[in-house]
């Protein structure tokens, strides 16, 4: 009966096996200077909402990716900085945001395995951002793009990317590997009949990029720039939190080794 | 109806109370019972009125005004923020699911078991589990960032054959919760009825009496009805105790299964259905206690013997809550992570550590240095006062485990301090529609279940058997 009513089927969804993926990101924090250019572009890109100071300052800053900065040692004269860590959605194979959402709003794309957010399916629970081990989901906590709240920014409004949709309040949003451009490109290939190319295009950070830290690319050819640049620092190569087997897609190439 | 009689135990040689007094061996006539709890239902003084004037005010103002200011501006009213996704919204949730689970445990539990000093007040514990589970459920509403789309948690078959995910916690608590409150809600109904019929036929006229007359469904206190209505009530009495262990357990899981350090554990379950015991049992000590002294004529029936059971329960929780929690705290120390140490460390030594130490004062010393002494026990106030530190305790455990939990994960960069905003007015409304709900309840309905108190005065009997007066009961069943 469950079947006859569209009702989805419990299956094991553990897998022997890690897949390959298909979008990967390699980001090289040798590299990284911290200038978070990638923040300003993928804002631009993906309609990120301006928060201002206040709520900014307070946490709710929602850029889909962030440059952190941790200190080793705190202790003067012995301060001493971490490696610039730009940190954006894993892009997790098993990611923990996913099967606890209630209505299905935090998805996994069988076909670009990639998670994505259904904005217009969101009613606002939060249980995926409080179970992202990253903390790398934001949640539209007013409505940004009122004029209202920042009326000095009505005129960035006619600057929104086309392509993506403006969230209103009261739902989740997360880096989607600029989906869009994934999407664009596809039909370009489709059109023209054939796969798409590694280094056809690419994402806005890693576009942005001006020390070219952030690399991004395919994952299931192995002759990729992304496989290429990962094998040849096989020594630094490492995932974020790699102990919670959450098979995130982006490898780190840890700095100052 | 079989009839034995069997002697209560005493042991041999020793002082101890009169046995009379536990049992209410000094019955009254049944009219004269009856006209009493209907008496204590009419009789009000301006300040009740006052005190429900202000508290409906307050829910106007805080579920209303601000509820409404919450939904048009969002989320962002309240004080959550990254990393702090659920704030004290969800802390009532929890809170006032704990509160409801008092009510089903001594009903139904303390029934089944056939503990003769429950009976005066098992319908006041009842009423805290409808009214608290209202309340639940208005939290969870609360905190949704999309509250006009609710209904689309709800399994509606629909034409796009979209479902929710059966795999999320959250569905399974929506499901645990609606189940709790529909059969609680029953449950509080069932043994209502022959007080309602009471209450029908006392009543002259008026809508009051057309309200009476419906809810009782033409009760006249034949012997069918009375078997239809104890098998029902019996059938109730025992499959809601599955459901109320349950329920909490699911409640936990929200937490218990998410990858957050300090939450992911498999303790959680019991422990959080003891916590939830705890806070419930205190709460009811203290509605007792407001009761019995705001109440016409209800010193006759809640007695300091009921605060006694009452008091040796809560002290039997309070340590059953010990040890899960020493249990919940040894085990991930002993387990070594790094980021749970983190966590506990920051609930010791971080800038809310008072709270994790009020917590354990409340939770733990005061129950056990108030409730050894049996004549403190007897003492009301006391116990009241027992009651509301326990919940202080029992919030700030709620409190220390989402929000201040919530602050340790596993990006330090990410790291921040909760402060709540417009949770704090919505919160006291929370507590203000509770206790509106009870005391309008208090006006409509007996409080006191007249026929059960009235049944078990009838099974005791006080035989002569030689010298010696022997207190007997009989078995109803």
């Amino acid at each position: 009966m469950a079947t006859e009513l569209g009702m989805p089927a419990f299956t094991n969804q553990s897998q022997e096996e890690e897949p390959v993926g298909r979008w990967g990101m390699v980001i090289d924090q040798d590299l990284c200077t911290g200038c978070q250019a990638c923040v300003a572009a993928c804002s631009m890109e993906n309609n990120v909402p301006i928060v201002g100071e206040d709520d900014a300052s307070y946490g709710r800053y929602m850029h889909w990716i962030r440059i952190e900065r941790l200190w080793e040692n705190t202790e003067y004269p012995e301060v001493k900085m971490t490696q610039f860590q730009p940190m954006l959605c894993q892009q997790c194979h098993n990611a923990p945001c996913e099967p606890v959402c209630p209505v299905y709003a935090s998805v996994h794309s069988m076909s670009e395995d990639l998670n994505l957010q259904v904005y217009n399916r969101c009613v606002g629970t939060r249980y995926c951002g409080n179970n992202c081990p990253y903390q790398v989901r934001s949640f539209n906590w007013l409505d940004y793009q009122d004029e209202r709240i920042h009326p000095e920014l009505v005129s960035l409004h006619n600057h929104a990317n086309p392509d993506v949709t403006v969230r209103r309040r009261g739902v989740m949003e997360k880096c989607t590997f600029c989906i869009q451009r994934i999407h664009k490109a596809e039909d370009k290939a489709k059109s023209e009949g054939r796969e798409v190319e590694d280094g056809e295009f690419t994402t806005a950070c890693a576009q942005a990029c001006p020390a070219n830290a952030i690399t991004f690319g395919r994952l299931d050819d192995p002759e990729s720039g992304i496989n290429k640049l990962a094998a040849a620092n096989r020594s630094r190569a490492g995932h974020a939190l790699e102990e919670l087997r959450t098979l995130p897609r982006i490898t780190y190439l840890a700095g100052g080794v | 109806m079989t009839t034995i009689a069997k002697p209560i135990a005493r042991p041999h040689g020793e002082e101890h109370e009169d046995p009379r007094q536990y049992l209410m061996h000094d019955p009254l006539p049944r009219g004269q019972m009856n006209a009493m709890v209907m008496e204590s239902m009419h009789e009000t003084s301006p300040i009740f009125w006052l005190i429900t004037a202000v508290l409906a005010a307050t829910v106007v103002f805080s579920l209303g005004y601000e509820w409404y200011i919450l939904i048009m501006q969002g989320q962002g009213m309240a004080g959550v923020t990254r990393p702090d996704y659920w704030g004290v919204f969800l802390v009532n949730t929890v809170f006032w699911i704990g509160i409801s689970h008092a009510g089903t445990f001594i009903s139904a539990i303390l029934r089944v078991l056939k503990v003769e000093s429950r009976r005066p007040f098992t319908r006041a514990a009842e009423l805290m589990t409808t009214f608290g589970l209202v309340q639940a459920g208005l939290s969870i509403f609360m905190h949704l960032g999309r509250v006009w789309l609710v209904y689309w948690m709800f399994p509606i078959p629909n034409q796009r054959t979209i479902w929710p995910d059966f795999h999320s916690p959250l569905m399974w608590d929506l499901m645990a919760i609606t189940t709790y409150l529909l059969c609680s809600t029953m449950y509080l109904f069932l043994p209502l009825i022959p007080d309602l019929a009471m209450a029908r036929d006392r009543t002259e006229g008026g809508w009051l009496k057309q309200f009476y007359k419906i809810l009782a469904l033409g009760f006249r206190g034949t012997e069918g009805e009375w078997k239809n209505l104890t098998t029902a009530m019996n059938i109730f009495a025992f499959a809601i105790i599955p459901v109320m262990f349950s329920v909490h357990t699911i409640v936990s899981w929200d937490f218990a299964m998410a990858t957050r350090p300090g939450w992911n554990s498999t303790v959680f379950g019991p422990y959080f259905v003891i916590g939830a015991l705890h806070s419930g049992m205190a709460a009811v000590a203290i509605v007792l206690f407001l009761l019995r002294s705001t109440m016409k004529h209800y010193k006759y029936f809640i007695r300091p013997e009921h605060f006694n059971t009452i008091g040796m329960l809560m002290l039997l929780v309070s340590m059953a809550w010990a040890y899960f929690y020493f249990n919940d705290y040894l085990v991930p120390w002993y387990g070594g992570d790094v980021w749970d140490k983190l966590f506990q460390e920051y609930a010791e030594k971080g800038p809310k550590a008072y709270l994790w130490y009020t917590m354990l004062t409340c939770n733990i010393a005061v129950p056990w240095l108030i409730l050894w002494n049996r004549k403190w026990r007897e003492t009301p106030w006391l116990l009241a006062i027992a009651g509301i530190l326990i919940n202080v305790g029992m919030y700030l455990e709620r409190y220390i485990i989402i929000p201040v939990g919530v602050t340790i994960n596993r990006m330090p960069f990410t790291w921040r301090q909760y402060e709540p905003r417009i949770e704090v007015p919505m919160t006291v409304g929370t507590f203000a529609f509770f206790l509106l709900l009870y005391m309008l309840a208090s006006r409509l309905i007996p409080l006191i279940p007249v026929w059960e108190v009235q049944e078990g005065q009838e099974a005791h009997l006080i035989r002569k058997i030689g010298k010696a007066e022997i207190s007997t009961l009989s078995d109803m069943e």
